[in-house]
């Protein structure tokens, strides 16, 4: 079926060598004659009013070029979903977290950045302030923001069906509670930028984003700038996992200065600011009760969430609706309601994260199957077949699973781990456990509300007819983006990988959302599909024209051109093409006429050869509140079995083995598919067991640093198994969809079941560190 | 005050003038324009910032530019021999151990370390000597593969030489 050239193998990416050598630039690579380097003034406080900024001595300082406050960089409000613009670029009569932005400094260099800051006199006024999420739902609470009374930032309830009275009629209601902790992304590069003004007033902005489009659009709006004037390009990224995704008050203090000064102005996030900016994992409270009937049938589901969202929105209106919506698959049920709360306190703002919104509540939830599960005395992976969804069927809140390798998954871990020797059968200590999962290839509408294209591509060929360059404004921030389109480009094309380039995260090139939601494989896929095609038939419709034969019989691969699947008489464009390359030292040769000749041919006929390609979704989703958050063209799904050993004296925990089954549509390079299984699960582990960003009794981040906010090191990392499960998805290009978050939702809840296994405990709050698992087991075994 | 330091960066002789407290990393990175060193924390933390110091892998943002003098240091763009990659930079690239490609100056420069101290590591040992370099992005497993096939093919190279 598969006759693919370059789709589906393992080639390696396109910018290994580069970042192999050394030679890629990220961000803080880049300088220019003359930058000048900035440093930001943040809130020592939590919550307190700004009486009085004095900036007179930072400015005399020798060296100081420029100092900005919310006077120079006005008011203008901002954040990630226009609904909720609560973010100014400084603060002005208050500061809400420790970290808040109040000033910047541009200098000669960054010590001198640094000791300005440090001259800059704030005169505050000290406020109580809230750190709990529960404590500041309550009346009488610190109010964080004036217009959201109860410190109420978002809230979402929806019902689909009726649930009680389903719940009324099932054999059996458990019930449960969950709670995770706010977790830092921690990717290895922190945040960079450089921002240049021409002479003309315009601004490029080199800057480590997922989303250069999005950065664009907010950077002009606060700044005031024409956004036809504002050009954001990203170089290498370090990383970014979800907290990259909106502009930061990095990128635009940068942009402020350099406008101020006129000087290129450089700037980075130490690790502490980081954490301090944050936007990474909120902290969820769930609970939840799943009615079932005795033969294992699920009915109905009840589902509260309560989001810690920190001091401003960000994109926590999506996370709060994602908490509920994506637990309408990848089961079929016949009720379900949601009621969602996502709340402001005095701490580092919240946002997306890998998997944003529904690890969590997938973490819960399929504890909870397993319990109800073990209640029946059914065995857990029966009870997820037996209530599983297909291709073809559509959630409860209505999202089409246009395809859904979930089953076959299932079935892959089950058989891939030897689940039926080893479920109720290892010693005491050792335990296996299971979960499952969905996600959006690609979120199904734009941020701001808008007809745009979510995806344009052009694609250019070289004169000589060799090299096609894709050009496209997506992310490659190391998920392989640029690789996965140049191997579509290059299997549309029909020719050999190596003769694609890819210039990419260049606003200036084209329109891409960016690098959230798992997205760019499909629609930027779509995009650079359609702009070979276009290219491809072009070339095709004059090759026919000067061979006189019908287009369709011309076909294109691996570089060479068949008609009827013959050479055909083409030598007289082979000797034009070698005549007009006299002494260059490629000229073609061989049976068949090559991809480059007749590419020339095409240029000699209409002049350089352009192709463009665009995406869309349809509209999609239902008509309720929120039915917007969810909605993807395609769900990619994975299934995880889990095995671990737990001392039972001190409640260390050891990931012994991990079986990873994703449906992943057709693997564009199996090799990057693997990575990002291979990379979710990681991020999963730590969260489960240890990660845990901790603040003190005044709201200081107490672990901002990669040495006491730990993440998984290769010790802590066991071998994988991961195995690709690939459906056929109609809305895909050549069939594919998402695997870059889809599978992080099972590693928690599988995990944490396979520790119930081993130990009969259920822990329902993490991280799972080996003190919260022996004080669990010491009060089981005082109980 | 500055301090002038001479040292052997990737095999040439360089001489500088540095302030005392200026770390190997800023030197190499500001100084040197060598930016395959990367920062990632500047606390010794996350192993980005790994160099080759007379044979040892050492955080260069532990150690000041002036401790430097006198010495051997290897970064990554010292690796490749006349434009070829070098086995491991080559196993890295083929195994897909890279995804941001963040870690992997650090890593590789860890991965060498120990492979020209112990050309035959077992997993364990691989796991261990790069337990220094934090990696967000692959999980750890397709960089201890290539590790395991960099050590091979310089094995290889080795016997038929
Ligand atoms: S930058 Fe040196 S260890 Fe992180
Ligand atoms: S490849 Fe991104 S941190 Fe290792």
């Amino acid at each position: 079926m598969k006759d693919f050239k370059v789709l589906n193998t393992r080639a390696p990416r396109i910018d290994g060598p580069a970042k192999a050598v050394g030679k890629a630039k990220y961000a803080d690579d880049l300088t220019m004659p003359g930058a000048l380097y900035a440093a930001i003034l943040q809130s020592p406080l939590a919550h307190a009013k700004i009486l009085n900024i004095d900036t007179s001595k930072a400015r005399k300082l020798p060296g100081v070029k420029a100092v900005v406050t919310s006077k120079e960089a006005g008011l203008v409000r901002y954040g990630v979903s226009p609904a909720r613009y609560d973010e100014t670029l400084f603060a002005h009569e208050k500061v809400r977290y420790v970290g808040d932005e109040i000033a910047a400094v541009a200098a000669v260099d960054l010590a001198t950045a640094q000791e300005a800051v440090e001259l800059i006199k704030v005169d505050y006024e000290e406020l109580p302030a809230v750190f709990d999420m529960f404590e500041a739902m309550k009346e009488g609470a610190p109010q964080i923001h004036d217009e959201f009374p109860g410190n109420m930032n978002a809230e979402v309830h929806q019902e689909f069906g009726d649930t009680d009275a389903a719940l009324a009629q099932c054999d059996l209601v458990v019930d449960h509670t969950f709670l995770n902790k706010r977790q830092d992304a921690a990717f290895i590069e922190p945040h960079s930028c450089l921002a240049v003004f021409d002479l003309d007033g315009r601004l490029t902005l080199h800057t480590s984003t997922q989303v250069p489009h999005y950065v664009m659009r907010t950077v002009a709006m606060v700044l005031g700038i024409p956004v036809g004037n504002v050009r954001v390009v990203k170089p290498y990224v370090g990383g970014g996992f979800g907290p990259k995704c909106e502009a930061t008050p990095l990128e635009m203090s940068a942009a402020l200065l350099a406008r101020t000064t006129g000087k290129p102005v450089k700037m980075n996030y130490t690790r502490e600011q980081v954490f301090l900016h944050s936007r990474a994992r909120h902290q969820f409270y769930a609970e939840m009760s799943l009615g079932v009937m005795k033969d294992g049938t699920m009915v109905a589901l009840r589902n509260k969430a309560v989001l810690d969202g920190g001091a401003y929105t960000s994109f926590g209106i999506a996370t709060v609706y994602y908490s509920g919506s994506l637990l309408g698959g990848p089961y079929k049920l016949k009720a379900m309601k949601y009621d969602g709360y996502r709340v402001y306190t005095n701490k580092p703002t919240c946002g997306a994260q890998r998997g944003h919104g529904g690890v969590a509540h997938r973490a819960a939830f399929e504890q909870l199957l397993d319990m109800t599960a073990e209640k029946l005395g059914i065995d857990p992976v029966e009870m997820r077949l037996k209530n599983i969804m297909a291709t073809g069927d559509v959630t409860i809140n209505e999202l089409d699973m246009s395809s859904l390798g979930m089953k076959e998954c299932v079935e892959a871990v089950r058989d891939g781990s030897d689940w039926k020797n080893k479920k109720g059968k290892l010693p005491k200590g050792k335990g296996i456990g299971m979960a499952c999962g969905f996600f959006v290839s690609g979120a199904g509408y734009p941020i701001y509300r808008s007809d745009t294209y979510h995806s344009t591509v052009v694609i250019k060929v070289s004169e000589d007819g060799g090299v096609a360059t894709v050009l496209t404004g997506s992310a490659e921030i190391g998920q392989g983006s640029d690789t996965t389109m140049a191997m579509i480009a290059a299997e549309t094309l029909g020719i050999p990988l190596s003769h694609v380039r890819v210039v990419s995260g260049d606003t200036d090139l084209s329109v891409d959302l960016g690098a959230y939601s798992s997205r760019q494989t499909l629609m930027t896929g779509h995009a650079t599909k359609e702009a070979a095609e276009q290219i491809r038939n072009a070339i095709a419709s004059y090759l026919a024209e000067e061979m006189d034969c019908s287009p369709e019989s011309i076909s294109f691969s691996d570089g060479i051109v068949k008609f009827d699947g013959q050479p055909g008489n083409f030598q007289h464009i082979r000797v034009q093409y070698i005549k007009e390359h006299r002494g260059w030292t490629d000229p073609p040769s061989g049976e068949y006429l090559t991809f480059r000749e007749a590419a020339r041919l095409a240029y000699l006929k209409g002049g350089t050869l352009v192709g463009t390609g665009k995406y869309k979704p349809p509209r999609l989703g239902g008509s309720y509140k929120g039915a917007a958050v969810g909605t993807s063209p395609a769900y990619g799904c994975s299934a995880q079995v889990v095995e671990v050993s737990v001392d039972m004296e001190t409640g260390e925990i050891t990931v012994d083995n991990m079986t990873d089954a994703h449906d992943c549509g057709l693997a564009i390079n199996r090799t990057l598919v693997e990575g990002q299984m291979q990379g979710s699960l990681s991020m999963g582990l730590g969260e489960c067991l240890f990660e845990e960003v901790k603040f003190d009794s005044r709201g200081r981040v107490l672990n901002p640093s990669l040495g006491e906010y730990r993440i998984p090191t290769a010790l802590d990392m066991p071998n994988v198994k991961s195995i690709i499960v690939e459906s056929s998805e109609p809305h895909g290009p050549y069939g594919a969809k998402e695997v870059g978050e889809g599978a992080i939702m099972p590693t928690i809840p599988a995990i944490l079941n396979a520790i119930s296994d081993a130990t009969g405990i259920r822990i329902n709050e993490l991280p799972v560190t080996s003190e919260r698992l022996f004080m669990a087991l010491k009060n089981k075994e005082n109980a | 005050m500055k301090t002038i330091i001479q040292m052997t960066v990737n095999g040439e002789l360089v001489e500088s003038a540095v302030e005392p407290n200026r770390t190997l990393l800023q030197f190499l990175r500001e100084d040197l324009d060598l930016t395959g060193t990367k920062h990632g924390c500047g606390l010794g933390d996350c192993g980005a910032c790994t160099v080759i110091l007379d044979g040892k892998p050492v955080n260069s943002c532990l150690v000041l530019a002036v401790q430097a003098h006198g010495r051997e240091v290897l970064t990554i763009e010292g690796l490749a021999e006349n434009g070829n990659l070098h086995p491991i930079q080559q196993a890295f690239v083929d195994k897909g151990a890279i995804q941001c490609g963040f870690c992997t100056p650090g890593m590789i420069l860890s991965a060498k370390a120990l492979l020209d101290e112990n050309p035959k590591p077992s997993e364990l040992e691989i796991r261990t000597a790069i337990s220094g370099n934090l990696c967000r992005c692959t999980g750890y497993q397709k960089i201890v593969e290539a590790v395991q096939e960099a050590a091979t093919v310089i094995d290889g190279t080795e016997v038929s030489s």
